[in-house]
């Protein structure tokens, strides 16, 4: 008899650089760097105040420490906070100006920006660093009276806009990681979606980081007005590098009245190598208000890569009748670490959330479910369910729920249900029976495993998010 | 097809099979009898490749040797193995996973893989040869089928994959008299010159309604008897006990 012996190592298919010139700020975290992010970008009085603000407030703050991956301290002073291609620094007006390197780049990405404005259905804004390189589909989209650009231009562009909902749900002096992002945010998507339109194709916004010894503080702010509806996703990814790269992003929701906020993430990080050197510390700050009646936000993550992720995409359920989920895949292999779950926030009366993770854990990794369920006391009649499964994949891995429940009602439900099963030889050797070989056969128990949170996902990348998963876990099974 | 020379398997430092000899040929229906320890399921785990054991002895299977492949080379190159406890794989659709199944097996013969429509028609087909409702195919593999339905289930994909030895391992057990019968017709429709079984089971039972060529009393890890189709009916007059 041979004992199966899988140890295929895939590459990390993103982890090139693009040889490209760029201009950075000097090094170091101060109030000159803040000036030198605030002026390069042309930003108005107002923008470099809320960012000096900031920067103020975090001086007082300190780094949290409670979750469990630990990380050896970051030098913030040894980072570079801006980094930009030197082609870029005009952002270009169209797509036939912009330098062939980023287009290449993202063409290797699998995301072409010039055929991706013939092909129908998605719009991509390209963050490469610390701006946005491009915005497909504008005028179509402007058409309808949509808003979606980088976030520096929507500064300069709808300055109303982004004074009355920037730091409305992530407020200025949050926690440390948040509030440093408010100091030197650099680039990030907007989107405003006008009352009773449903926006027409997806919106997505393609983060790469490339340049080494720089952080990215991405920031996002997403708005649906009254009756409407969008749907948006994130895809992440980076070069292989020895050295640990910060992403800490900020991302903002609101949905008014009778809105719907639909928000998919697949992160693929570079997670460092298989004996845990390098890789992303992706430590994001995602936050949705439901600030309307009846309206809806919806989370949706595909975690697969980063060295450490840590970020709880939370819903404040703030209008009576108002909707939370939370659908999460966190896997983690050879020395990944994930701490990754929700809040949900019941404020308003007949609040539903529902949370669904699947945490999947293979070599010596380590995935912990955190999450939060409120129900305060004029939330009455509201109700939570809550499913954490674990999978776990060898015997060197760990899995760890941490469920907060608080309900300061008595017309309130809240379920939780929570597994943690090993990987079953059993179901492998029965595929192995049916002519599956062993990868094949791990792919389809985790795909199945997922299931919930993958039907989820807009149908484009539900088949990229398989694959993904699937080739995160390569390897694994001995 | 199948020649079996001096077999003997350990699990956790046990010896289970003792030194067992059987050659299967083509067109032959083999069933092994005895009592529950003699080694049963262990033959058909270890004709499988199930992981595990250590194994001496020669296994050749159509002129390879099977010591040497893997349990996907095996079924690849057309041994299937009915389970005696079909597995259930939440989330994934029995569809998707016979189709899967199917062209691994498919693409191992070196015959073009199925595109979903020209699938859906082959399989609709052959469950209906079964009596297996529809539906039934759009459930998650075997999660909530009832005993009989996960029996009728390992007959379908046995039928599907069209392999050259199919091993059952107590099909027969926990089958009612109409599913026993759905799947003995199913076993029977398939039975042609050029394909052999290998059927394992306590009880005369399904061997009323399929015929063996040989029947083999299997006694702590040994062939200790073989006969034809009599040998059953004498045995479960007689029980294992007397046979020495």
């Amino acid at each position: 008899m041979k004992n199966q012996d899988i140890n295929i190592d895939k590459e990390y298919k993103y982890g090139f650089t693009t040889d490209i010139e760029s201009i950075r700020s000097p090094k170091g975290l101060n109030e000159d760097t803040i000036k030198f992010i605030s002026n390069i970008k042309k930003e108005p009085k107002w923008m470099l105040e809320w960012r000096l603000k900031a920067f103020n407030r975090l001086q007082s703050l300190k780094e949290p420490n409670w979750q469990k991956p630990k990380y050896p301290k970051i030098n913030y002073q040894d980072l570079y906070y801006y980094s930009a291609p030197k082609s870029a620094s005009e952002k270009p007006k169209s797509l036939d100006e912009i330098d062939p390197k980023i287009l290449e780049t993202y063409k290797k990405l699998g995301i072409p920006l010039v055929e991706q404005q013939r092909l129908n259905g998605i719009a991509v804004d390209a963050v490469f660093d610390s701006v946005s390189v491009a915005t497909t589909f504008k005028d179509e989209l402007t058409k309808k009276g949509i808003i979606f650009c980088s976030i520096s231009e929507a500064i300069q562009e709808h300055p109303d806009l982004v004074k009355k909902y920037l730091g409305s749900v992530i407020p200025l002096s949050d926690h440390y990681f948040a509030t440093l992002n408010s100091a030197v945010f650099t680039d990030g998507s907007f989107v405003y979606i006008p009352p009773n339109t449903r926006c027409p194709m997806e919106l997505s916004t393609y983060f790469r980081i490339n340049a080494s010894e720089t952080g990215q503080f991405e920031r996002t702010l997403i708005i649906a007005d009254k009756g409407s509806y969008v749907s948006y996703l994130e895809g992440c990814t980076a070069p292989m590098r020895d050295e640990n790269q910060l992403h800490a992003a900020n991302v903002e929701l609101i949905a008014l009245d009778d809105a719907e906020i639909k928000y998919s993430t697949v992160q693929n990080w570079y997670p460092g190598d298989k004996n845990g050197v390098g890789g992303i510390y992706n430590f994001v700050t995602k936050r949705g208000a439901c600030r309307g009646k009846n309206s809806k936000i919806s989370w949706t993550q595909v975690e697969t890569g980063s060295a450490i992720t840590w970020k709880y995409p939370s819903c404040i359920l703030q209008g009576d009748n108002s909707v939370g989920e939370f659908y999460s895949i966190a896997i983690t292999n050879n020395y990944q670490k994930a701490d990754t779950g929700t809040k949900m926030i019941h404020l308003g009366k007949n609040t539903k959330s529902k949370i669904i993770s699947k945490g999947i854990s293979a070599g010596n990794a380590d995935n912990t479910y955190r999450g939060l369920v409120d129900i305060n006391k004029k939330a009455t009649n509201s109700r939570n369910y809550t499913q954490c499964d674990s999978l776990l994949m060898g015997n060197k891995c760990g899995a760890h729920t941490v469920p907060y429940i608080k309900n300061k009602n008595s017309t309130s439900t809240i379920e939780h249900e929570a597994t943690t099963t090993k990987i079953n030889e059993e179901q492998l050797y029965y595929c192995n029976q049916r002519g599956l070989d062993q990868e094949e056969a791990v792919s389809l128990i985790v795909n199945g495993f997922c299931k919930e949170v993958l039907q989820q996902l807009p149908m484009e990348f539900a088949v990229e998010a398989q694959k993904l998963v699937a080739i995160s876990l390569e390897g694994s099974v001995g | 097809m199948l020649k079996i020379k001096n077999l003997k398997a350990t699990i956790n430092e046990k010896l289970i099979l003792k030194g067992l000899d059987l050659d299967i040929k083509p067109g032959e229906v083999h069933a092994i009898m005895g009592p529950n320890g003699s080694g049963k399921s262990t033959l058909a785990n270890v004709l499988s490749g199930k992981n595990g054991y250590e194994i001496e002895g020669e296994i050749s299977f159509n002129g390879t040797d099977l010591n040497d492949l893997k349990i996907e080379e095996r079924a690849q190159k057309g041994i299937f193995l009915a389970f005696q406890y079909p597995l259930e794989i939440p989330g994934v659709n029995t569809n998707n996973f016979l189709r899967t199944s199917l062209n691994s097996v498919r693409k191992a013969r070196g015959e073009k893989e199925l595109d979903t429509l020209t699938f859906l028609k082959l399989i609709k087909e052959k469950a209906k040869e079964l009596n297996i409702d529809e539906k039934f195919l759009s459930r998650q593999l075997n999660v909530g089928f009832s005993g009989g339905e996960k029996k009728k289930n390992e007959i379908l994909q046995m039928k599907l994959l069209e392999p050259k030895l199919s091993i059952l391992d107590e099909t027969d057990s926990g089958l009612d008299i109409d599913a026993l019968r759905i799947v003995a017709d199913g076993v029977n429709s398939y039975k042609n010159k050029k394909n052999a079984f290998l059927i394992i089971t306590h009880y005369q039972r399904l061997l009323d309604y399929i015929k063996p060529d040989f029947i083999h009393v299997l006694s702590a890890g040994k062939i200790i008897k073989t006969g034809n189709a009599d040998l059953g009916e004498q045995l479960e007059k007689t029980g294992y006990a007397n046979l020495s």
